[in-house]
């Protein structure tokens, strides 16, 4: 990855409020190619919202996010374009049920690729089966990265947790995005599926994947995080290396935060 | 008891030798294609109601649409099937110049009705369906659009397919008052039949019979359909 250390995301003074409840109070930070971003803080502070208004599956009240030097909370931009470039995975999965795994994984990529096809000439344009087949193969490919292919023609009902959350994640993977969003990926699970998921990430992040992370997993945090963001009533109080935030922590609430979580 | 085996013998007759099945089978036809063509148009508008009707409400567009849509099902809950069947037969077709048979003009009328309540139930479907699933489309970069038409209604029309059953007898029960725009069904049928030496009663209890052997039938066809799709769900 040439572009490493590139802006990729620049949150400028976000604020978000759900009616009365000011919820985000301001938040500012850049997150470059190749960033491991992990979010912790109590629970309420904000952190889901935050996550959740990068990619603006909640629309900003106030403030800029630019993805690409794009402001993407504008409401003229075509959000669904950048979404299809920034990847998020949830902390109850979201497959889709009525799909089978390798439908689930494909299915988006396909209407992309379809869409771009419509642009090409019509000498250089591939019939929609070949599309279908490409991305089929390109499924299975992901599909025996996390060790599922016999998964393919399951459905979502028939996996474990731990099984449905490392399909989300190649899910999003399927788009070739340029970060993806993590929100609390393993709070949902039992335990011993837990480390199955982790294992993923740590991949993803060791192959390059921009990646923004909220957990309560600070093992997670101390070993892969870049940067760990502590979020604390709607602001960033503290922001730093791993080492600085677990080993010198300077914000009394951090302090306060992290000895009940360690 | 002499005098019921003249009657079901006058009723044979006329079953058989003045052409009376034929008739019954008629009217068997037109109740079932109504009932059928109606139910399909019914679950088509009755989605994109339920769809208007849940769509996020930033636009002016959305707005407009949720307000025709309200005026629309207000109308076809609000007033007598007959009457909308009279209303659409001889005040609106004339008036549009259209040229609809009167079997046409009932399925048209009964799909616009069957709309109306299809959308409620098709808007608690989609409620039915896990917020999560929307979202996880999003994410992916699909439109609102897509997302709904492939992920959530899907998983909305499988929740209430045993509700869709019910408003498919509820039509097929609503089919017996096509005659009043003149239409031919089982009533017309039977009618015919008892009008040859004017007896009425075992026509009309054939009637009645072969309606509850329809409700049993598509009552037995749900519940098959049912269990085949919990099956299918675990
Ligand atoms: N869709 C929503 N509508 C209203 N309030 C919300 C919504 N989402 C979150 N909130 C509120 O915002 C606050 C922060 O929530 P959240 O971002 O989920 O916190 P965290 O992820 O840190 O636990 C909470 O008080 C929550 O009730
Ligand atoms: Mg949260």
């Amino acid at each position: 990855m040439t572009d490493n250390g590139k802006k990729l995301i620049e949150v400028v003074d976000l604020h978000k409020s759900f009616g009365d409840n000011e919820v985000l109070k301001g938040i500012d930070i850049t997150i470059n190619k190749g960033d491991k971003v992990v979010v912790i803080g109590p629970s309420g502070s904000g952190k889901s919202t935050f996550l959740r208004c990068l990619n603006c599956m909640e629309d900003a009240t106030s403030g800029k996010i630019l993805y690409h030097g794009v402001d993407i909370t504008d409401m003229k931009v075509d959000i669904n374009v950048h979404r299809q470039k920034m990847g998020m995975v949830f902390q109850h999965f979201n497959l889709f049920n009525n799909k089978t795994i390798l439908e689930n994984i494909m299915l988006s990529p396909v209407l992309v690729a379809k869409k771009e096809n419509k642009k090409l000439s019509r000498a250089q344009r591939k019939s929609s089966k070949e599309i279908k087949e490409q991305k089929r193969e390109e499924a299975m490919a992901l599909l025996k990265r996390i060790g599922l292919e016999d998964k393919a023609d399951a459905y979502p009902s028939q996996l474990s947790g731990g099984q449905k959350q490392r399909v989300a994640i190649v899910r999003s993977l399927a788009m070739n995005p340029d970060v993806i969003l993590f929100d609390e990926p393993t709070s949902a699970l039992d335990p011993e599926m837990v480390g199955e998921v982790l294992d993923v990430m740590k991949e993803l992040a060791e192959a390059g994947m921009t990646m923004v992370v909220v957990t309560h997993e600070m093992g997670f945090a101390r070993e892969v995080g870049s940067r760990v963001l502590f979020i604390d009533d709607g602001k960033i109080l503290e922001e730093g290396s791993p080492e600085q935030i677990f080993g010198n922590p300077q914000n009394a609430r951090l302090r306060d935060f992290l000895s009940k979580v360690l | 008891m002499g005098n019921f085996e003249a009657k079901w013998e006058a009723f044979l007759r006329a079953f058989v030798d003045y052409g009376g099945y034929r008739m019954v089978l008629e009217g068997l036809r037109n109740t079932i294609i109504i009932a059928v063509l109606g139910l399909i148009i019914g679950i088509f508008i009755g989605v994109v109601i339920a769809s208007v009707e849940v769509m996020p409400k930033y636009k002016v567009i959305p707005r407009v649409l949720d307000k025709i849509c309200q005026v629309y099902v207000a109308f076809f809950r609000g007033t007598p099937l007959v009457v909308q069947l009279l209303v659409g037969y001889y005040v609106i077709r004339p008036l549009l110049g259209l040229h609809i048979s009167a079997l046409g003009s009932c399925i048209i009328i009964y799909g616009m009705n069957s709309g109306a309540y299809v959308s409620e139930i098709m808007r608690g479907g989609i409620n039915s369906v896990d917020p999560g699933q929307m979202e996880g489309g999003r994410s992916v970069g699909m439109s609102y659009l897509t997302t709904m038409t492939k992920i959530v209604i899907p998983q909305a029309v499988k929740n209430i397919l045993p509700t869709l059953g019910n408003e498919f007898i509820a039509l097929i029960k609503d089919t017996s008052i096509v005659s009043f725009v003149g239409a031919n069904d089982l009533y017309v049928a039977f009618k015919y039949i008892g009008t040859n030496n004017y007896e009425f009663m075992i026509p009309y209890l054939v009637m009645a019979l072969i309606y509850i052997v329809i409700v049993l039938i598509i009552t037995l066809c749900i519940k098959l359909m049912e269990r085949r799709l919990r099956r299918s769900d675990r």
